[in-house]
């Protein structure tokens, strides 16, 4: 009950207003490489909110949906990070 | 009591990501940013996934819930460098009120050319990049 309520409560909300900042240093960052770990960010706050699901709605299979978020957006950043290196050019 | 102790560690685990978002709206430079997304994301979601392994109370769960720790742990640091070098070298400026560059003088002044040109980290150990930066330094 008291961890219903303090998932519900306080760490949804506490998460949810951390994807916010997020997505406004997305939109305000004023070089590439800002918007980039803006969305390391973005995917690492999904992944804890997947996690945090997983315990409010009592289902462990979700922590496997968080291991491989985490893996996917640890590729994609690496990914873009050698786009921009071979990129032509300041962004 | 197992779920207070749960309780606070979700609360602690989600304090530490705001504080991340935090650092990633309100910090002047890239580098400072970057350093609060690593590292305040990097324990929130450590304390987040530790509270499910105690919730489930199960082996397999736990150990998934520790190797995925394990996994964030290893490769945040080195997602981290490697924006952190190639945003160096494309050209970031840095804030104002930075204290040490320890890289100023490492590249050549050219390792970037303005657009159009090639943007490739030079080979360190080729002559005549090192003679450049012989050159170049103060």
């Amino acid at each position: 009950m008291i961890l219903q309520t303090t998932i519900y409560f306080i760490v949804f909300p506490l998460l949810s207003l951390t994807l916010v900042l997020g997505f406004i240093r997305l939109l305000l960052g004023p070089k590439l490489p800002d918007r980039i770990i803006a969305f390391e960010l973005i995917a690492i706050t999904s992944a804890a909110i997947i996690v945090v699901s997983a315990i409010a709605n009592d289902q462990a299979v979700l922590l496997d949906v968080a291991s491989a978020w985490a893996i996917i957006s640890f590729l994609s950043v690496i990914a873009l990070s050698f786009y921009i290196e071979k990129w032509r050019g300041r962004p | 009591m197992n779920e207070i102790v749960i309780s606070i560690l979700l609360v602690t685990g989600s304090f530490f990501m705001l504080v991340a978002g935090l650092g990633m709206l309100r910090m002047p430079d890239l580098f400072l940013r970057m350093s609060c997304s690593t590292k305040a994301a990097t324990i929130g979601v450590g304390t987040l996934l530790f509270a499910l392994a105690l919730y489930f109370a199960n082996l397999g769960v736990a150990t998934r819930a520790l190797a995925t720790i394990g996994f964030i742990f290893l490769t945040a640091p080195v997602g981290a460098h490697r924006i952190g070098r190639i945003a160096y070298l494309v050209g970031v400026v840095l804030w104002e009120g930075t204290i040490k560059d320890e890289l100023k003088g490492v590249y050549p002044a050219d390792a970037c050319l303005p657009f159009g040109q090639e943007c490739l980290i030079p080979d360190m150990d080729a002559p005549e990049v090192k003679s450049k930066i012989e050159e170049e330094k103060p």
